[in-house]
């Protein structure tokens, strides 16, 4: 009832092919989006806006990237951190070396330099293939993060070791550092990363999405039908770094502030991968589910249990936090194995004839 | 393997070695390493071997799941931190409540028989909803386990540092040829050997172990002559267990027991992709290599270059073996078809 | 009728409790950031021990610092920097006491955002050295040392080992290879320039499970003098392990004062007989404070304490932090008012002028324990000493004298270092009355 889609006619190939085909799918979207932009920078509280939903949006954009990479392309990588490091250290050398640089410039050459890291890493891909790739790409995580950690130059010799974030503006607003206000932040993300997450919706449904799917269905096939291995695999690399690139220059700038090279660590690669499988891979709705789930489920629990019971030892909490973490994401994969993005593609199938059963 | 090729290994081993040796001291030479010297270059040759022995241990389990069920699974890591961890927490349980001082044989065979229940748990909890998934989704479930198991070893055990003492040597030396080794790393490096032996017996000679192995080659063909692959596949885990709980013993005796044992892991897979996931010997021959030239490079180049550079180049030689041989040196070719 | 004047009285009856609730004792909100679960836990255990007991105590010894109760609430870090922000931001609010990250990592990431919120930021011990530069971080606090003092101290001690001179010598530094580890170099590195020695790095990657290659270096190719340690959890018992298989005089060996404590050295058993590391008080159950926790706290039952890490080096160290912290408290409370809650702000006050005479320190039962800390406006450091300890296979042993770091020189180094920070984030220094 609710996603009727009967008397929605496309009279063109336009209406037809576009993104949000279904009228109800595109008024949800706008009005989230109003939602986000108007409603939530004034209802929620600072707690909200600065440790849940910035991270959240700086994550969506990282799953974005990966999932153009791991889901769209088929190529597994858990070099996820050590792009974002490599994104967030460009920014860093670039906003202090160049001060009047545009903020949002600042980002997309910190993105531009990554991709170019990004290929480089993913030249092995055209000879090794699945969870051999997988753990090859760990050497580019290793190896960025020792770099960053290594060379006093990228930190402009700070003596720890840690870059932290210039004041910069935006449209005269300030959005990074603490000096910036938590919704000036907030808003310059949401418009940020709605319009890269539109791009990449795009691009994944252009020619060369199109031919990054063919390489994942079964890249021997792909090529005898005349799609280039080469510029396929390294066009995806290219693409998800930047991606990743920006979202790592972000979570340095707007969420933490400061930030070692250890923050880029491999547990946050393992971090990203949660999001594109469990929101669904090859799906960029999913990348957004995915980081929000990942993101909310541990405060979620650490906060829920000491709420129902406050006497809780905080050591029992973190590990049940991890115990039910574990279980979660097991029963999720036995449950929808497609992800999150899956269950909601479920959840709107019933809903075209929900309430009535025929 | 035939014993001649075994010899041939042994013999290339050794000439690589001293290969290895002169270019480092041709490098010394002309001054691009600051530091060369023929005994410290054995030593440290001997310190990485036994160490990629101790990388091997953690590798063999990974290589076991792979074989049987084709699942890359990362739980082994948190795996090898629960089995010791139970172990000494049976000990300390005992000594506390009941005032018995258990042995550690004892505790071995206690824990062995928990890590048997957590293969059964994993099997039917976890791998046999998940029957047929893209290997991808069976990796993210066992990274699900790692998590799991992890919270679980602590709220069971608690968090403190573990002293595991089961009356090996840790700071006495032996030096024969005038190379010094560490006794325990020697004695880990015995036992490393005795388990691949092990292994190696009960894949080929006995019933399970050859049922195993027709698992591995192929899960449809040994289903049809009637091979059980829910038991197997249990086995499996359980013998993974024992090697975690092995590999426990050995790291954990060397720093303690606590959660940090389940970072090893990561040290294992360059070990894993260099020798190839479906190997034993790989494992073995991966182990001793990423040992060897990581040590290697950390002592004669990493000095040059600031340090720290054995996380990432285990990884990197792993990469450059990977880029002439894509399965790994022992991994099994694969041939794809359209 | 009877019906309306029975509401009525029950209404008032209810007006008077919730007006009764006010008039209740004032309490004092201390948030605490700890570590109880991941790879350094068993570091962060004992240290959040400490923490509680004494809160415990003055609860229930003194009824609260003048009659103000003690409220806490906690949340487990992991020792984990993102996690720590996320904490903060849950547990911070405007009449927070103080936040101790016990992180240098956290440290760093909340370094701006305590100046913002107006909350008391105390790392003792650790964080960001030249954040001791009053001026340009009005609320951190780093009394009693900090890591370059540290480093500065080891150096004289070894001086003072090796007859006075330390010209031509061999002194390496393994270190955490982050932002803690890396917090000591510069020093050092100034220091081997006017003392003439040899200075070596040795970074161990976190979590520092491997060492094997760095101990080869120090014991078979550089083999220094010295060997100086900044390592945290299971980096330390590993180092100490690797450097006994290699056969390092362990007398030569110290550490900084994160790497001195019973974890750190029991798992390497015998091997460790011998290590020496910096202490900022001394270790042990011999101190009026410990046995008032003991009394107080546990009710004398000793068996029960000692599970609770009661009298070990980090616990002591947690006690030690929160009796600044709460020190600090009451002078506030001195400056802007006794019996009251007080906001981060005011709380900031008494920091900055919270002065611990000898005197001082013995009134709260920490004779001897430690050295007299004043804290004024420019240095947030107070002028704390340190000693050098010694494990002897059973307990730790103090076997020198309290040592003074160059502070001249020091303290010029943290307002240059201070000065370039405050240049970068575009901060104008307070002056200093």
């Amino acid at each position: 009832m609710l996603y009727r889609e009967t008397g929605q006619f496309k009279t063109t190939y336009r209406a037809d092919q576009a993104i949000f085909p279904i009228l109800q799918d595109k008024i949800g979207v706008l009005a989230i989006l109003a939602f986000a932009v108007f409603v939530v920078p004034f209802a929620a509280d600072n707690y909200l806006l600065e440790t849940i939903l910035v991270p959240v949006l700086v994550f969506s954009l990282a799953a974005i990237g990966l999932n153009i990479l791991t889901g769209y392309c088929g190529q597994l990588s858990l070099g996820t951190g050590g792009f974002m490091a490599c994104g967030a250290f460009f920014s860093y050398k670039l906003a202090t070396a160049f001060p009047d640089l545009n903020l949002i410039l600042v980002f997309l050459l910190a993105g531009l330099g990554t991709s170019v890291v990004g290929v480089l890493f993913g030249l092995p891909s055209l000879r090794i293939k699945g969870f051999y790739l997988a753990v090859a790409t760990l050497a580019a995580q290793f190896f960025l993060i020792w770099v960053f950690n290594k060379f006093g130059w990228w930190t402009n010799d700070s003596p720890s070791g840690v870059i932290s974030a210039p004041p910069r503006e935006v449209l005269g607003f300030v959005v990074t550092s603490s000096e910036a206000h938590p919704i000036s932040k907030y808003l310059f993300l949401v418009v940020l990363v709605a319009v890269l997450a539109l791009v990449a919706k795009n691009l994944v449904r252009s020619r060369i999405g199109r031919s990054w799917m063919a390489i994942r269905d079964m890249d021997i096939a792909a090529e005898i039908i005349g799609i280039r291995p080469l510029v396929a695999k390294l066009s995806a690399f290219a693409v998800s770094s930047f991606y990743i690139g920006i979202a790592g220059g972000l979570w340095a700038f707007i969420y933490t502030g400061s930030v070692e090279a250890l923050a880029f660590q491999i547990d946050r690669s393992f971090q990203v991968l949660f999001m594109v499988i469990l929101g669904g891979l090859g799906s960029i709705l999913g990348s957004f589910l995915g980081a929000i789930f990942i993101v909310l489920l541990p405060i979620a629990l650490n906060v829920t249990m000491l709420a129902i019971d406050p006497t809780f030892s905080v050591a029992l909490v973190s590990d049940m936090e991890f115990m039910l973490f574990g279980a979660l994401i097991i029963f999720f994969l036995i449950v929808e194995p497609h992800g999150l993005a899956r269950l909601w593609q479920i959840g709107k199938e019933k809903l075209r004839l929900w309430p009535f059963p025929y | 393997m035939k014993p001649l090729h075994i010899l041939t290994w042994l013999v290339g081993a050794l000439v690589t070695i001293f290969a290895i040796g002169g270019l480092h001291w041709g490098l010394a030479q002309i001054g691009w390493i600051s530091f060369f010297d023929w005994s410290f270059y054995f030593e440290v040759s001997a310190a990485g071997l036994l160490q990629g022995v101790m990388y091997s241990l953690v590798a063999l389990g990974f290589v076991l799941i792979f074989k049987a069920s084709g699942i890359f699974n990362f739980a082994q890591g948190s795996l090898v931190l629960f089995a010791a961890l139970t172990m000494v927490g049976l000990m300390e349980l005992f000594e506390r409540d009941f005032g018995i001082r258990l042995h550690w044989v004892l505790a071995f065979i206690l824990t062995v028989g928990v890590m048997v229940l957590v293969a059964i748990a994993i099997e039917r909890l976890v791998l046999r909803p998940l029957v047929n998934q893209p290997p991808i989704i069976l990796f993210m479930a066992t990274i699900g386990i790692f998590y799991f198991v992890d919270g679980f070893g602590q709220a069971l055990w608690g968090s403190d540092v573990k002293v595991l003492d089961i009356g090996m040597p840790i700071a006495s030396a032996v030096s024969p040829l005038g190379v010094r080794m560490n006794v325990y790393d020697l004695i880990a490096a015995g036992v490393g050997a005795a388990l691949v032996a092990g292994l190696g017996v009960f894949f080929q000679y006995t019933r399970i172990g050859r049922a195993l192995r027709a698992v591995a080659d192929d899960h449809q063909a040994a289903l049809s002559v009637g091979i059980p692959l829910k038991t197997i596949w249990t086995i499996v885990w359980s013998v993974a267990g024992v090697v975690a709980l092995v590999a426990g013993i050995m790291w954990g005796g060397k720093a303690g027991v606590q959660f940090s044992l389940a970072l090893i892991a990561l040290k294992a897979l360059p070990v894993l992709i260099l020798g190839g996931f479906t190997s034993i010997p790989g494992a073995i021959v991966g182990g001793l290599i990423i040992g060897y030239g990581e040590q290697v490079a950390e002592n004669f180049i990493g000095l040059e270059i600031g340090g720290a550079i054995q996380d990432w180049f285990a990884y990197v030689l792993a990469l450059v073996f990977l880029l002439f041989r894509p399965q790994g040196l022992f991994g099994e070719r694969i041939i794809e078809r359209v | 009728m009877r019906l309306k004047t029975l509401c009525l009285a029950a209404a008032g009856a209810a007006m008077l409790t919730v007006a009764g609730l006010p008039a209740q004792a004032a309490e004092q909100y201390v948030p605490l950031l700890v570590y109880k679960s991941g790879p350094y836990a068993p570091n962060g255990i004992p240290m959040a021990a400490g923490w509680e007991d004494y809160i415990k105590l003055i609860n229930a010894r003194d009824g609260g610092v003048n009659g103000v109760k003690l409220v806490t609430d906690e949340c487990d870090t992991g020792y984990n920097n993102d996690r720590g922000v996320e904490c903060y931001e849950r547990l911070k609010k405007p009449t927070a006491a103080a936040f101790q990250p016990l992180s240098t990592g956290i440290t760093y990431a909340l370094l701006d955002r305590v100046a913002q919120d107006k909350i008391p930021l105390y790392t003792g011990g650790y964080g960001r050295t030249s954040a001791s530069y009053g001026p340009v971080f009005p609320y951190v606090f780093t009394a009693p040392l900090t890591y370059w003092s540290g480093a500065d101290i080891m150096v004289q001690y070894a001086k003072g080992q090796e007859g006075g001179s330390l010209k031509g010598k061999k002194i390496a530094l393994v270190y955490h290879d982050s932002a803690y580890g890396k917090e000591p170099i510069p020093t050092l590195e100034r220091l081997s320039k006017e003392e003439g020695f040899e200075f070596y790095k040795f970074p161990v990657a976190h979590p520092g499970l491997e060492q094997k290659s760095t101990w080869l270096q120090i014991g078979r190719q550089v083999k220094p003098d010295w060997v100086f340690m900044w390592g945290w959890g299971v980096m330390n018992s590993t180092a100490v392990k690797e450097a006994a298989a290699v056969g390092y005089p362990m007398d030569h060996f110290i550490g900084i004062w994160w790497s001195g404590a019973e974890p750190d050295v029991v798992p390497a058993g015998a091997a460790a007989k011998g290590y020496k590391a910096l202490g900022l008080h001394l270790p042990g159950t011999d101190i009026q404070l410990l046995q008032d926790v003991l009394k107080y706290v546990y009710n004398g039952d000793e068996a029960k304490a000692k599970e609770n890490a009661w009298g070990t080096v980090l616990y002591n160290r947690g006690l030690f932090l929160m009796a600044i912290e709460i020190e600090a408290i009451r002078q506030a409370q001195e400056m802007h008012g006794k019996g009251k809650e007080l906001t981060g702000e005011q709380i900031r006050d008494g920091f900055e002028n919270l002065n611990l005479t000898e005197d001082k320190l013995a009134a709260i039962g920490l004779k001897d324990f430690t050295k007299p800390i004043h804290i004024t406006c420019e240095d947030h450091e107070g002028g704390g000493q340190a000693f050098v300890q010694q494990w002897d296979g059973e307990q730790w042993k103090k076997v020198s004298d309290w040592f003074s770091p160059h502070r001249e020189a020091l303290r010029a180094a943290y307002k240059e270092d201070a000065l370039a920070y405050a240049k970068e984030k575009g901060i104008t220094p307070r002056t200093c009355k």
